[in-house]
């Protein structure tokens, strides 16, 4: 078990943790940690299964320095952090790494907080839209015509918009990174690990265990939700300059593979038009909000 | 003089500033009455390499005093009620990460129906979560047990969180003359705080998952630190009393229990009532006294069993009631109680009702009389 010192360093999430095979966060912790380098870390982990891929005491699977907070609580406890810091002039960021139930639902009153204080925080959702923690129940964050192990046929509400939220409280950087255009996603994450202020990303991180879908098809599935507009990659600076940076082709093809590549979506029985009626409407407001800025 | 609530926060800025040398002061709070007042004045207050935090809840302010705690700040926050029960589970991980945070209580009913008056009935409800408790009689022990407070949360003997109760409006809006003391008197009795489980820059998990005979580890040396209390604070009441020439309370304070017949047993400021009447009653040749327990966890065993001695009758009041069973602190102090002793709880002064001194001598006229401990009493309902 005693690796050396470089080995460890190297990862944030080291191997061997408990993450199912094909986790999309397994796959966003790699690219964050190569992208920030040695910049020294700590991590706030609300309940989440980024908190049970710690492991069990004594041991660690992070790379780095962990706290797991209370579920509700991540970006309040990384304040008391983040300004200790400040206050002795220490160089380390603190990071929220937390599932879409710590954001959109549970969290969100401390994240709304943090954000509207401007704390100078990185808070990261890493969005698999299931509670897959607890075995994947609905969230706000879950599309239309999903299923959970709570709903009998599939989710009636659509995703909440998560993005236009955070925005609206004007912080200085928010984007969306895409596993599958690894260039962008490297650039965001070194953006917002530098920045100053609150800083909030949105990763799409499928679930094979939830999604019920094949490992090793994890990136494709991101690919295919970025081509068809269901996520768009976009970034928001001070809450006001909202640019798009990978411009989809709203392959209806796309779409049809994404939904056929996963089996969360059959007892639903949604019809990729239904779905592609819910991309037209979000990107109507997208295109309205990025106003000309197309950063393709 | 100043209200409970001033000397409170006063004293928490005293001892922010006392760790300056150290990682500095921390805070996050939230607004909630009779505590508003102690928020606002830490808030308005120069802390130097101190920040407080005005956050969106209280669950937040606790998680705000966690995450400074455990980078090593000194760390504070106040509330009461409603906003204590929003918080609790907050406050059972400060408790439970071995992080000292120190929190004022201004004892408030908890609703509904909703009143803003004082009761124990929320740091009650919170007897179980790892926080040692002091309750206090008046403003200078408010003071005075923030800062000892500090001394015994971050002694490393201890290193538990310390819930310093006093009661809403009773003493939080109530001025009084207050000694208060010096920055430099403070420095002296607080030294830098040095939290060894500090989160640096080593790759580690604070707060970690556990297997069942791993936490029950855990818990036994949480129990075992609270424990350390009593001595620890009997240690800080000495230091204290050098450095500011008075003495805080002991665990349990006694008045006129030699020869008594019957105690009556209280927590928090309705003890003063109580001496009142004892003197009264002692004139018309009643062999009665009274108990007050300050430290309220750890629960102080062996000075109460000292202060019961040669006693056959207790009466205890209780500003609180855990429904289904009876006042809380009677509870407690019935586990103390020899064979044949009468035990009786009276149930007085929930909501801010006033607990005068003919519901005491009520409560005396019936311990006296009784020849077995009855199911608890309500004194003073719907007055
Ligand atoms: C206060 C509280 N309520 C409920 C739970 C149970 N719980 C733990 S994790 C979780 C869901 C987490 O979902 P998400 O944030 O989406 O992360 P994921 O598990 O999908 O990684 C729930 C409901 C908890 N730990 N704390
Ligand atoms: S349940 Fe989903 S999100 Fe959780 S570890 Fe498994 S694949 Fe990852």
């Amino acid at each position: 078990m005693n690796r050396p010192e470089s080995y460890q360093n190297s990862h944030l999430l080291r191997p061997g943790n408990t993450n199912c095979g094909g986790c999309g966060m397994s796959i966003a912790f790699q690219m964050f940690k190569r992208s920030i380098g040695d910049t020294p870390v700590q991590l706030v982990l609300p309940a989440c299964c980024a908190a049970v891929a710690a492991g069990g005491f004594p041991f660690s699977a992070y790379g780095a320095p962990v706290l797991l907070s209370t579920f509700a609580s991540a970006a309040s406890t990384a304040t008391g952090m983040a300004q200790v810091a400040r206050l002795n002039s220490e160089d380390i960021r603190v990071v929220c790494w937390a599932g879409d139930g710590g954001t959109y639902d549970i969290g969100m009153a401390s994240l709304s907080g943090a954000a509207e204080r401007n704390e100078d925080i990185l808070f990261i959702c890493y969005d698999n839209e299931i509670y897959g923690n607890t075995g994947g129940q609905r969230s706000s964050a879950t599309p239309a015509g999903a299923g959970a192990t709570n709903i009998l046929k599939g989710k009636i509400e659509p995703k909440k918009d998560i993005m236009s939220i955070i925005a609206a409280h004007g912080i200085p950087y928010a984007a969306t990174v895409s596993l599958a255009d690894p260039d962008d996603a490297r650039r965001k994450f070194q953006r917002s690990i530098k920045e100053k202020g609150f800083r909030f990303l949105l990763i799409l991180s499928p679930c094979p265990t939830g999604w019920k879908s094949d490992p090793s098809m994890t990136i494709e599935l991101v690919r295919l939700a970025v081509r068809s507009g269901l996520f768009p990659v976009l970034e928001v600076e001070n809450g006001s300059r909202w640019t798009i940076n990978v411009e989809p082709d709203f392959s209806k093809d796309d779409l049809a593979r994404y939904v056929s590549l996963q089996r969360r979506f059959k007892k639903s029985e949604i019809k990729p038009d239904e779905m592609g009626a819910e991309i037209d409407l979000k990107w109507k407001t997208v295109r309205m909000l990025a106003g000309c800025n197309t950063g393709v | 003089m100043i209200t409970g609530n001033h000397a409170a926060a006063t004293a928490a800025v005293l001892a922010g500033r006392a760790n300056r040398s150290g990682r500095g002061f921390c805070s996050g709070v939230y607004p909630i009455t009779p505590s508003t007042e102690c928020m606002e004045f830490l808030c308005l207050q120069d802390i130097e390499k101190g920040h407080v935090v005005k956050v969106e809840s209280e669950h937040s302010a606790m998680a705000v005093c966690i995450g400074a705690s455990v980078s090593g700040a000194r760390s504070f926050t106040t509330t009461a009620g409603n906003g204590l029960i929003y918080m609790a589970e907050n406050v059972m991980v400060a408790a439970f990460l071995r992080l000292p945070v120190v929190m004022v209580v201004g004892n408030r009913a908890v609703g509904p129906p909703w009143n803003i008056w004082t009761d124990h009935s929320d740091s009650l409800a919170l007897r179980d979560s790892g926080w040692i408790q002091i309750y206090c009689g008046n403003n200078q022990e408010v003071f005075d047990a923030v800062l000892i407070a500090f001394r015994i949360a971050e002694d490393h003997r201890v290193l538990m969180p310390v819930m310093v109760c006093q009661e809403g409006f009773v003493l939080s809006h109530t001025m009084a003359l207050t000694e208060i003391a010096d920055q430099t008197q403070v420095d002296q009795f607080l030294p830098q705080l040095n939290l060894p489980h500090r989160l640096a820059q080593t790759p580690r998990v604070v707060g970690s998952f556990t297997s069942s005979r791993m936490i029950e580890a855990h818990r036994e040396q949480h129990h075992n630190a609270m424990r350390m209390a009593w001595d620890v604070y009997t240690e800080a009441q000495t230091d204290f009393e050098k450095t500011f020439d008075r003495r805080p309370p002991d665990p349990v304070v006694t008045y006129r229990t030699e020869d008594a017949e019957l105690v009556l047993v209280s927590m928090g400021t309705i003890a003063e009532t109580v001496n009142r009447v004892v003197d009264n009653l002692r004139d018309r040749g009643l062999r009665i006294g009274s108990v007050r327990v300050t430290m309220f966890r750890p629960f102080p065993f062996d000075a109460l069993k000292k202060a019961f001695t040669g006693i056959s009758r207790i009466a205890v009041i209780d500003r609180d009631i855990s429904l289904g069973f009876g006042g809380v602190l009677w509870g407690e102090v019935r586990s103390l109680a020899q064979p044949g002793m009468v035990v009786q709880n009276y149930v007085s002064g929930l909501g801010g009702g006033d607990v005068r001194p003919e519901h005491v001598e009520q409560m005396v006229k019936d311990a006296l009389e009784r020849k077995t401990t009855g199911p608890s009493i309500f004194v003073g309902v719907g007055e």
